[in-house]
């Protein structure tokens, strides 16, 4: 296997195939992804967006095509997981944190008994990235006394905490209430502008518009439009593309 | 209640006495030991008012026989564990032993590996299905006397065989407990601790089985319940319980009216001893009700 240097994209994915039984959800996709980029997916409900992202991190496996990130190939069966998953942190929309744990240590939790990390340094960097998400206080709660945005901090923090170089959010504000949104957007825009590499999946489609150095529109598991954001909203060129953007915005 | 029209009617009036005592019988009744203190005094006063009807003055006798006997069928003879005390204990070895290996067959039924799913099921299913009785007749047959290993010899003496084979179907049931809490638990918790590198093995003992303690515990303190209620079934294999030992005293005073006393003298035991369990039982799982 050859290695990955950062010239190169970060996550390559080529002419992917995914089933569910004899139900086709991704019907060759492909899309390259830049170290530092923000990539952001569209497209109708069931169009395959959260399939795409969860076979990035090998949640979901794939029938045929390629997807490689940092040079390993996902779908290879001798692919070390464990390298993969340290760097490719997910957030999903329904958080997913655990709630018999407390903030803290639901931070701590995958360096310290994955990466076998000392506990005292886990905790003080936990402490600092709990405090960049704008929890600071806290720390020694549990997930159900949180509010739906300050849930979805905690995750973003609890993925941060494994150091990783690519976040995947797939769908992070769909289940929050208005007004939690922007809390969680803006902690996302704050790791964007850091540099960090990231694919979202969104319907806020003004974040979309302001974050994204690229925009995917997917329907029926297939890219139908891709172009960057000022070009792709102000001048979409395919009908599916013009009939969807039509009924969002 | 009575305050209500309807119940002012003259048919209802006459009844109307015998109402308020059922409220006192009822306020009395839901404080534990209240109920407990009137269903012993109920229990013995049938016991007496039996004997008397047989022989008139043999009430006061009954009582001598009971105190006579009572801490034999408690303690047993003194050589070794006994009577009442060895019910409880030989629950609470086989409810250990029962969990452990329930907890292990639990898990093994919802194992991604078919070698190891398939067959945890099976055992399962068969000592979920098979009668408590004749799991008993059959590991007192199949158990030896004792076992040799390196050199020692361990004795299986009557009651931990017994022991043994009352475990087993706690374990079958309890492990299907242990499969369904574990089933219970929403996926997202399997994919988000499996999207931070967690192996199967720590998520299961880390995110997953805490969370199913909660949920586990009532159904897990009704087995328990249960299997204190099935002690007595190993009289039948001879060994010194107090079933056994409430017999033998019976056999030695060989009286008729003392048949029934005894025996509800016995099962005023066990009820003490379990009624407060189910009880708190049930305030737990109203409890955990609520908070899930
Ligand atoms: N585990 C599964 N088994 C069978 N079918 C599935 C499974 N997961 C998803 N699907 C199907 O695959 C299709 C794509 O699902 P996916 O979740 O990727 O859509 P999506 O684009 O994320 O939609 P949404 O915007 O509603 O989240 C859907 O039709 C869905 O029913
Ligand atoms: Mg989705």
């Amino acid at each position: 296997m050859k290695t990955w240097t950062p010239s190169e994209p970060i996550i390559s994915i080529s002419n992917v195939h995914k089933a569910y039984g004899s139900f086709q959800v991704l019907k060759g996709v492909s899309l390259d992804v830049k170290k530092g980029e923000v990539v952001c997916i569209i497209g109708p409900s069931g169009s395959g967006k959260s399939t795409l992202i969860r076979c990035i991190n090998g949640l979901n496996d794939i029938q045929s095509g390629s997807i490689r990130v940092e040079g390993m190939e996902v779908n290879d069966p001798k692919l070390d997981k464990l390298a993969l998953r340290k760097n490719v942190g997910i957030v999903f929309q329904q958080f997913n944190l655990f709630p018999h744990k407390t903030v803290l240590e639901n931070v701590m939790m995958a360096p310290v008994i994955v990466l076998k990390q000392a506990r005292t340094e886990v905790e003080q960097r936990a402490r600092a990235l709990i405090a960049k998400v704008r929890l600071e206080g806290k720390e020694n709660a549990y997930p159900g006394e949180l509010s739906g945005g300050q849930q979805q901090r905690v995750a973003i923090a609890r993925c941060l905490a494994m150091a990783p170089d690519i976040m995947l959010f797939d769908e992070v504000t769909s289940a929050l209430d208005p007004e939690t949104v922007n809390e969680v957007l803006s902690t996302i825009k704050d790791l964007a502008q850091e540099g960090m590499t990231c694919i979202l999946v969104t319907h806020e489609m003004g974040f979309a518009r302001e974050v994204a150095d690229h925009i995917y529109f997917t329907d029926k598991g297939v890219i139908v439009e891709h172009g960057p954001p000022d070009v792709f909203f102000a001048n979409p060129k395919d009908p599916r593309t013009r009939e969807f953007l039509g009924k969002v915005l | 209640m009575s305050e209500h029209p309807k119940f002012h009617l003259p048919v209802m009036l006459p009844v109307r006495p015998v109402a308020t005592s059922t409220a006192c019988l009822v306020a009395t009744l839901s404080s534990r030991w209240g109920l407990l203190a009137i269903l012993s005094g109920l229990a013995l006063c049938l016991g007496l008012e039996q004997a008397w009807a047989q022989q008139d003055m043999a009430a006061f006798s009954i009582w001598e026989a009971i105190v006579k006997w009572t801490p034999l069928i408690f303690w047993g003879t003194g050589q070794g564990l006994g009577g009442f005390v060895l019910n409880i204990w030989v629950s609470v070895l086989a409810m250990t032993i029962g969990t452990c290996l329930g907890l292990m067959l639990g898990i093994g039924q919802v194992s991604p590996h078919r070698v190891l799913r398939w067959p945890s099921w099976a055992v399962t299913q068969l000592f979920r299905n098979s009668p408590w009785l004749v799991l008993l007749f059959y590991f007192m047959m199949l158990l030896p006397y004792e076992i040799r290993i390196l050199g020692f010899s361990v004795p299986f003496s009557g009651w931990f065989k017994a022991t043994v084979a009352l475990s087993l179907p706690v374990m079958a049931n309890i492990s299907e407990i242990v499969r369904g809490a574990i089933l219970s638990i929403p996926t997202g918790q399997w994919e988000s601790a499996e999207s931070l590198a967690l192996t199967r093995r720590q998520t299961m003992w880390r995110i997953i089985l805490p969370q199913c303690v909660k949920r586990m515990i009532p159904p897990w303190m009704n087995w328990y319940c249960i299997l204190v209620m099935s002690t007595p079934l190993i009289s039948i294999l001879g060994v010194q319980d107090a079933m056994t030992l409430t017999q033998d005293a019976l056999a030695a005073e060989g009286r008729m009216e003392l048949l029934i006393p005894f025996y509800l003298w016995l099962m005023l035991w066990f009820f003490a001893y379990t009624y407060p369990i189910a009880r708190w039982t049930r305030r737990l799982e109203s409890r955990f009700a609520v908070k899930l």
